[in-house]
């Protein structure tokens, strides 16, 4: 919905016009849905825009640059603690940490949501940096086993740094900031961003990156940079997307930060299509609205001909099943690498309306 | 430290290089002939341990004709997933293949949750596996023997099919040059077949005798084992199977040395192999024993 800001700068004013409407009928939905409806309701609609934020910054590297990489919860993992950190009240800190006390330094600091969660992102950036810098020298599987070790490590070292982080027992308490309007700005100016980015000499250059190295080096793309700028604006992204996850949830612990959720986030981007920015926002909406919906999979059932009492696990087995057929039989995804647009909107009916016709 | 207590701690080493190594070859005969690598082979491992736990526990079969059992499926299964889920995919950008791989992987962990139950299971480990011996002052369990014992038979029957049978030559043929083998005549599904079968093979055996020596299953047991295990064929030089047996053992032996003599950094136990990966990565991309490939364009 919101990827449709301003597809065509030139294009005709009718699409403009539908693209106005369609964002203000959406902010009119998130209105409603922030005042009647429930908690649980408004929590998935919220958890939709921090998906959004997550998808695009792995579709950024697997989609648009060609860098499949597996370690995003290890930046997501850096940005939820660093905003929870230097969001949390000095007292929420004491109550926290009873095992083994606060490092001195982080004790009393406490900023505001905006600037912590732009330093989250920086922090997460900064992260992603460090490991880029060695690591884009792989391609292909080792870059993708490589980057799934980083996140692995990133983990261990939050699980084993108490001081600090805590250790294994997670942050609990945070105050919830993530609200139906932070998040959904975060997604809408994130989503304008890639928009603005893939339509920029560096988006160019990301996607020549992916379609051929050495074509691009030759026509005098730095490929390496490009790869790690690319690499850090995805981190500096996932950070931002983990801490407002982190809030949403209010509980952070390293256990939250497995390959799983890498694994979420990449389904999402598979379903929607690599390289598409309008796929990986419907498709996070649609996915997280479906991992939600089909919950009752794991819990007891009642069908016709026979009781289950529950399966928890069902819920991914539907999932991971959803996520071959789909590569077996439609690698493209939802979208393929194609963008939405009002006018493939129309062409669709055209289409329709032109076989109809001649059917007669 | 003793000498007896060096010494218990080599033999801890060199049956956790034995089984990392045994599960190193599945991933590394894998990618040597399809580039892929097959995230689902952890899960393979741990379906391995489960079907002999329920070989023992439901079907009360003795250990050994359970172990038989078990492997035989396995190895049926490891074809049965290529078929399903690999083959189809086999022309396409590697990145499917890879998203499939990992899909099939979180496909066996949720059916096994799904089926076997997500609590952790107690393995009975039969008592001749779990008898205590002496060497003087130095006590062991038989099967930190037999581990390393039985893998080294398996790799001499293995290294053996490799290098002198009519099929281990058709292997080496498809992983060198898939098209090339095509035309002289090799059967590559078969192969392909097969080298998921022996894969499979040994992972279900390595997953058995994990499940004997730490006496406790879970669904998501094959994670952490088949990360490290990638990793070592990964460090020894993916492709080659002596690589990938001197990559797990030496992952076990580093693993088991360092929680053993610096126990401060015990926590970081999951870290190392992630870290020696990188490091290895870094200054030998191809591994301590691959080839350099020339780079295609």
């Amino acid at each position: 919905m919101k990827a449709t800001t301003g597809k065509r700068p030139f294009a005709l004013t009718r699409n403009r016009l539908l693209t106005i409407i369609a964002l203000a009928a959406f902010a009119v939905l998130a209105i409603i849905a922030n005042s009647f409806f429930d908690a649980f309701m408004l929590r998935v609609f919220n958890m939709c825009a921090i998906y959004i934020v997550l998808a695009l910054s792995l579709n950024l590297l697997n989609g648009f640059t060609g860098l499949f990489s597996l370690g995003h919860a290890g930046f997501m993992a850096v940005g939820a603690y660093v905003c929870a950190l230097l969001t949390m009240t000095p007292e929420l800190k004491e109550m926290n940490y009873f095992l083994v006390p606060i490092v001195p330094w982080l004790r009393n600091i406490t900023i505001p949501f905006l600037p912590a969660i732009l330093i989250a992102g920086l922090a997460s950036a900064f992260v992603g940096f460090l490991i880029g810098a060695p690591v884009l020298r792989l391609r292909d599987d080792y870059l993708a086993i490589a980057t799934l070790g980083f996140g692995e490590i990133i983990r261990v070292l939050i699980t084993n740094a108490q001081p600090i982080t805590n250790g294994a027992q997670g942050l609990k308490g945070l105050p919830r900031y993530a609200t139906t309007f932070s998040v959904w700005v975060a997604a809408g100016l994130v989503t304008l961003f890639m928009v603005l980015l893939m339509r920029s000499s560096y988006g160019r250059a990301m996607k020549a990156v992916r379609d051929d190295e050495l074509a691009a080096e030759a026509m005098g793309i730095n490929v390496f940079r490009v790869k790690v700028t690319s690499f850090t604006v995805s981190s500096f992204l996932a950070g931002v997307g983990g801490a407002l996850l982190g809030h949403m949830i209010t509980t952070i612990d390293p256990k939250m930060f497995t390959f799983m959720l890498t694994f979420n986030i990449l389904l999402i981007v598979v379903l929607g299509g690599i390289g598409s920015i309008s796929g990986s926002v419907i498709s996070a909406i649609v996915v997280t609205i479906l991992m939600e919906a089909l919950r009752f999979l794991d819990e007891p059932m009642n069908l016709i001909f026979f009781k289950t009492e529950g399966l928890p696990g069902l819920r991914m087995v539907v999932f991971s099943i959803l996520l071959m057929v789909m590569v077996i039989y439609r690698q493209r995804g939802l979208m393929g690498n194609k963008e939405f647009s009002w006018d493939m909107l129309q062409g669709l009916f055209v289409k329709k309306g032109r076989k109809e016709g001649d059917h007669v | 430290m003793t000498l007896s207590l060096l010494f218990q701690h080599i033999v801890n080493a060199l049956s956790l290089g034995s089984l990392y190594a045994l599960i190193a070859i599945g991933y590394t005969m894998v990618y040597g002939i399809l580039r892929l690598i097959n995230f689902a082979h952890g899960d393979v491992f741990m379906l391995g341990a489960y079907v002999a736990f329920y070989g023992i526990t439901l079907v009360s079969l003795p250990w050994w004709a359970a172990l038989l059992v078990s492997i035989a499926f396995t190895a049926l299964f490891g074809i049965g997933l290529e078929r399903v889920a690999y083959k189809p995919l086999r022309d396409s950008p590697r990145i499917s293949i890879m998203i499939s791989a990992i899909g099939a992987s979180f496909l066996l962990e949720s059916l096994a949750v799904l089926i076997f139950g997500g609590r952790p299971k107690g393995v009975p480990v039969p008592d001749v596996l779990s008898k205590v011996i002496h060497f003087g002052s130095v006590s062991m369990i038989t099967i930190s023997l037999i581990i390393p014992l039985f893998t080294f038979a398996l790799l001499g029957v293995l290294v053996w099919i490799v290098n002198k049978t009519k099929t281990g030559m058709a292997m080496r043929a498809v992983s060198t040059d898939i098209e090339a083998a095509r035309l002289m005549a090799v059967d590559v599904n078969k192969v392909v077949s097969f080298t998921f079968g022996i894969g499979s093979l040994l992972a279900a055996f390595g997953g058995i005798m994990w499940s004997f020596k730490y006496p406790q299953l879970n669904p998501l047991m094959g994670m952490m084992p088949g990360l490290k295990c990638f990793i070592a064929a990964v460090i020894g030089g993916i492709g080659s199977i002596g690589g990938a047996v001197m990559g797990g053992f030496l992952l076990g032996i580093i693993e088991i040395m360092i929680v053993a003599f610096l126990p401060t950094l015990s926590g970081y136990r999951d870290a190392f192999a992630f870290i020696l990966l990188i490091v290895v990565l870094l200054v030998k991309p191809t591994g301590l024993l691959g080839k350099r490939q020339a780079e295609k364009v």
